[in-house]
Formats: C-alpha cells, sequence, structure tokens
C-alpha cells in the first residue's frame, strides 16, 4: 500500500516537471518556429535592408519594412505620452490620497477595462475617436483627414494599456514603506512633496518597468489599432497621418499569403520582430520589478 | 505656496482618476447605444444565411457557438497542463530554486507576448503538421495563449496557501501528491477566477484565431472543421460599406460585451464570495 502511493508520488512528479519544462520551452519554440520560417526571407536580402527600406511590393518581393515599424513606433509613442501621465496621476492619487472606499470602487472598474476584448476597444474607436479627430480636432491643424490617423491609434492603446500600468504602479507605490512617508511629512513636507521627493524618487525602477511592459503591451496590440489607423503603407509625418504597424500588417495580409512567394516568410519576420522586441522589454522589465519585491521582502 | 502647488496637483490627480474610471462605461455606452437598436432574437439565433454580409436576413449564432466551443476547449485544455505546473513549482520543487524562478520569470514574459505572434506561431506549426484552419487549431493556440495566465493567476493563490497546513499533512505521512490535493482544495476560489479571466481572455481574442480557426458561416461539427469567432464576426462585419451590416456588427459587439461583463464580474465575486471560508 505504502509503495503504490510513492510510486504515485514519484511518477506525477515526474509528469509535472515534464510538463513544466515542456511549456517554459514554448518561448524557445517560439522563436525557433518564427525563426524558421523567416529563414528564406533573411537569406533574400540583408537584415539592415530589410528594417531600412520603405519599398513594400510582395509581388516584386521586396520586402521593407521601414514604414511599418515607424507606424508601430508612432502608434506606441502617442499612447505612452497619454498613458503614462493619466496612469501615474491615478495611481498616486489611489494609492497615497484616496480612501479606502474609492479605492475599492476604482480599482475595479480599472480591472473590468482590462477585460474587455481589443476588438471593441476598436469598435468605440471608429465610432467615437475618429469622428472627433476627423470633425472637431484635425481641420484645425491639417486640410484634409479621414480620421484614421496613429492618434486614433494612439487614443484607443492609451486607454488599453491604462489597467496594465495602474496596476503595477500601485503594486509599486505600496511597496514603499510607509516610515519613508512618515519621516517625510514629519519634518513639515506636504503630501505632495513627499510624493515628488520620497514615493516617486524611491520607485523610479518601478515607474521604468511598468512603462516598458506598456510599451510592449502596445507594440504587439492587433485588431484595435487595425481598425483605426487607416493602414496606408507609408511613414506617418504627423499624428493626423495613416500608419500601418507590424501586428496589423501581419493581420491584414494572412488571407494572400500562401498565394504569393516569400509573403508568409516576410510576414512570420514580422511576427519574429515583434516577439524578439517583445521578449527583450519584458525580459528586462520583469527583472526590474522581480528585483523590487525581493529587496521588499 | 506650498498649498497651491498641493491642491493644484490633487485637481489633477482626481481629474486623471475619473477619466480613467469613465472609460469604462464610456465603451460599453456607445456600444450598447449603437447596438441595442440592431439586436434582436434572430441575431443571436440563426446562422448567417445567404447574402448575410450584404444585408440580407440571418444572425451570428455560428460565431456565438464558434467562440464558445473554442474558449471553453481551450480553458479545459489549459487547465489540463498548467495545474500540474502550478503544483509542480509549489510543491514538488524546492523553495525558490532555481526552476521555480525561471518558470516565474517565463511565465511572465509568455504573459506579454501579444497574441498576434501566437496566431503565427500556431500558424507555423498548422503548416508544419499539413492542418488546414479548423476548430482543433483554434483551440491549440488559444490555449497557448491563456496557459500563461491560468499559471499566474493560480500561482498567486497556490503560493499563499499557508506553510503549516501543507506540514500538517506531511506530518501525517502524506506525500507531496496527497498534499497537493489538499492544497488545490484550498485554492478552489483562485482556481475559478483564474478559468473565469482566461476565458474571457480567450473568447475576446481575435488576433490568434484569424491565423488558425478560420471563418464560417455555418456551425462547426468536429474538430478538423474551421469555426467562427465573435471578434472576427464583428471585426468582418464593421468592414462592411453597407449600413445594414454594420448595425450589425455594433449588436453583434453588445452581444461580446455582455458575455465578457458577465464572465469578469462573476470572476470578481466568486472569488469574494468563495473565499469567505478561507482558514
Amino acid at each position: 500500500m505504502k509503495n503504490i502511493r510513492l510510486v504515485k508520488d514519484n511518477v506525477f512528479g515526474k509528469i509535472f516537471f515534464t510538463l513544466t519544462i515542456l511549456s517554459i520551452s514554448t518561448v524557445v519554440f517560439l522563436g525557433i518556429g518564427l525563426y524558421y520560417k523567416s529563414i528564406p526571407l533573411l537569406n533574400n536580402s540583408s537584415l539592415w535592408n530589410l528594417l531600412s527600406s520603405s519599398e513594400w511590393k510582395p509581388f516584386k518581393e521586396a520586402f521593407g519594412f521601414y514604414p511599418f515599424i515607424m507606424g508601430t513606433l508612432w502608434v506606441t509613442a502617442i499612447s505612452i505620452v497619454i498613458a503614462l501621465p493619466l496612469s501615474l496621476f491615478t495611481a498616486i492619487y489611489l494609492s497615497e490620497y484616496a480612501s479606502i472606499r474609492i479605492r475599492k470602487t476604482v480599482l475595479p472598474l480599472i480591472e473590468l477595462l482590462s477585460g474587455i476584448p481589443p476588438v471593441l476597444f476598436g469598435v468605440w474607436g471608429v465610432l467615437v475617436i475618429i469622428p472627433i479627430i476627423q470633425d472637431h480636432l484635425a481641420p484645425h491643424f491639417v486640410e484634409f483627414t479621414t480620421g484614421y490617423s496613429v492618434l486614433a491609434g494612439g487614443i484607443v492603446l492609451a486607454i488599453m494599456i491604462f489597467p496594465l500600468i495602474i496596476s503595477i504602479l500601485i503594486e509599486v507605490f505600496d511597496n514603499v514603506p510607509q516610515e519613508l512617508r512618515d519621516a517625510s511629512l514629519s519634518v513639515g513636507a506636504t503630501k505632495w512633496q513627499t510624493v515628488k521627493k520620497v514615493l516617486l524618487r524611491k520607485s523610479v525602477d518601478g515607474i521604468v518597468a511598468a512603462t516598458v511592459l506598456a510599451i510592449s503591451r502596445a507594440f504587439g496590440e492587433t485588431i484595435a489599432v487595425l481598425m483605426v489607423c487607416g493602414n496606408l503603407a507609408q511613414v506617418p509625418n504627423s499624428i493626423f497621418d495613416s500608419g500601418y504597424p507590424l501586428p496589423a500588417l501581419i493581420a491584414n495580409n494572412y488571407g494572400e499569403m500562401m498565394s504569393i512567394p516569400m509573403y508568409d516568410s516576410a510576414l512570420m519576420f514580422a511576427a519574429l520582430l515583434l516577439f524578439v522586441i517583445i521578449f527583450l522589454f519584458n525580459a528586462i522589465a520583469r527583472l526590474i520589478l522581480f528585483r523590487i519585491e525581493k529587496s521588499n521582502n | 505656496m506650498r498649498k497651491l502647488e498641493e491642491n493644484i496637483f490633487k485637481i489633477i490627480m482626481i481629474a486623471c482618476t475619473l477619466i480613467v474610471s469613465s472609460t469604462l462605461f464610456m465603451i460599453v455606452y456607445t456600444i450598447f447605444s449603437k447596438g441595442l437598436g440592431s439586436l434582436n432574437w434572430d441575431m443571436v439565433s440563426k446562422i448567417p444565411e445567404g447574402g448575410f454580409y450584404i444585408g440580407k436576413g440571418g444572425g451570428i449564432l455560428n460565431a456565438i457557438i464558434g467562440s464558445l466551443y473554442i474558449s471553453i476547449g481551450a480553458t479545459i485544455l489549459g487547465l489540463v497542463i498548467s495545474i500540474p505546473i502550478v503544483i509542480y513549482i509549489n510543491i514538488y520543487a524546492k523553495k525558490n530554486s532555481m526552476l521555480t524562478t525561471i518558470t516565474r520569470l517565463s511565465y511572465d514574459i509568455l504573459f506579454g507576448i501579444p497574441s498576434i505572434v501566437y496566431g503565427a506561431f500556431g500558424f507555423t506549426i498548422m503548416v508544419y503538421m499539413g492542418l488546414k484552419t479548423s476548430l482543433l487549431a483554434g483551440i491549440i493556440t488559444v490555449t497557448l495563449l491563456i496557459i500563461p495566465i491560468l499559471v499566474r493567476t493560480m500561482d498567486e493563490v497556490v503560493r499563499v496557501v499557508p506553510e503549516d497546513m501543507k506540514n500538517s499533512v506531511y506530518s501525517l505521512g502524506g506525500t507531496r501528491y496527497e498534499t497537493a490535493k489538499i492544497v488545490l482544495r484550498q485554492s478552489i476560489p483562485g482556481i475559478i477566477t483564474a478559468i473565469l479571466l482566461s476565458f474571457g481572455r480567450a473568447i475576446g481574442d481575435a488576433a490568434c484565431v484569424l491565423f488558425t480557426a478560420g471563418f464560417t458561416d455555418s456551425i462547426p461539427t468536429s474538430l478538423d472543421q474551421p469555426a467562427a469567432t465573435l471578434p472576427l464576426s464583428i471585426f468582418f462585419q464593421l468592414s462592411s460599406p453597407i449600413q445594414e451590416v454594420q448595425n450589425r456588427a455594433y449588436a453583434s459587439a453588445v452581444v461580446l460585451t455582455i458575455i465578457v461583463l458577465i464572465v469578469s464580474i462573476t470572476a470578481k465575486t466568486a472569488s469574494k464570495n468563495l473565499s469567505k471560508n478561507k482558514i
């Protein structure tokens, strides 16, 4: 009887171990799989050429990713510029000023927001943001725009990354020892001065990590930006120009990619590019957060 | 001067908090006010009839059922894979060992990988294995996407099960496997939250299934048939130039919003109520 139990314990242990190892190697498989599919393209032209060329003519086997990379960067930059201050102030308010009751009302709302599917943000963007840009905002600056622009993408993305930044920031702020705040308040600093001089200074690492994670989230978001960015393969010159971010490129062309030679390889290369960048960003951010957590325990 | 600065920033902070917390209402309100008008019983009970995408009759039952199949299938498959992982890193492996740290870090990273990358990866596997776009391929890809959510959420709960409890099982002569069963029973609220969260994510995801599940107007009857999904159905209908079809996209968005809100709110209340009797 005893033996069977021990055998069971061991067997399950081995199975669980194998599963764990297999599943964390998904990261490696992801990289290898996408790289394997990109080889034909990489053999055809140099990496530098792919990244810096603007010529996108699949039929001529010319694949320049520059416009798409720029599209992604514009959209991401706009979203961070909007989301970071808003999230930072909200997180400070919720963790330092707000009563428990307010915190308990607002946090669930933010959590619910994080559960809303991307496609619904896209629908909202099309219904609300696009008309606002087209009719009210853009006419003051440019002559003509359809509203489908990197600005629209940035705004929609900003709302999508609020919940992520805020939840990480609140965790980071909660990790700052209360004694530090008390010390600052007791020498006569106001609450805001304490926030500025103590809390923010203590949390620089955490804020950086939250931003990096938000950037990588914005980088990979697909359906929502696909719906509002306009998808023109050009390098945007202003926030009212259309852009064509990498994820949108992949999603939009999956149908045709098997019928044109090299096209599938090019799209998989785009996915590989996203994977590598996001992997690095995530790894850096998580290591920073890991260190913060560790230093507090 | 200091007082003034304090007040100015306080007002800014309150304004930001208000903006952030009102976005959820703005989005839900916009979708409901646009979509409720076109929502009718036919929409949710019929599959598309001929000419559905040029404004003729039918509904989006194909997408609703397809989405449910994929999300439920992926959640079950995901649980089967992720529960053993959570048990391994919390009970079998040594505390704070290299492996547990690496596992947790890998899942943090995998959690951040966007669904379009999973979709592209799923597609390469599909091509490699000679599969066509199908329900099965969709389920497998979405499973990859939600395993990190399942593992992270369950790990958070299993991790805080008191050490004393585990030790008392050991002291009665229990094996690690038997301890795992006790610990899991203790973590049921967390597991339910994890299930609902990943289900919500699975049903809302579009980029993953775009490559792998395909799209069809009929309800799949076996795993090797393509399946439609709600987010894609919304996306395709919205890209139509015909007003009628666009209105249906909004109505479909209402359906998706309702499903997602129910799932998220249940997840919140479930974890609250079920954990009341925790030791």
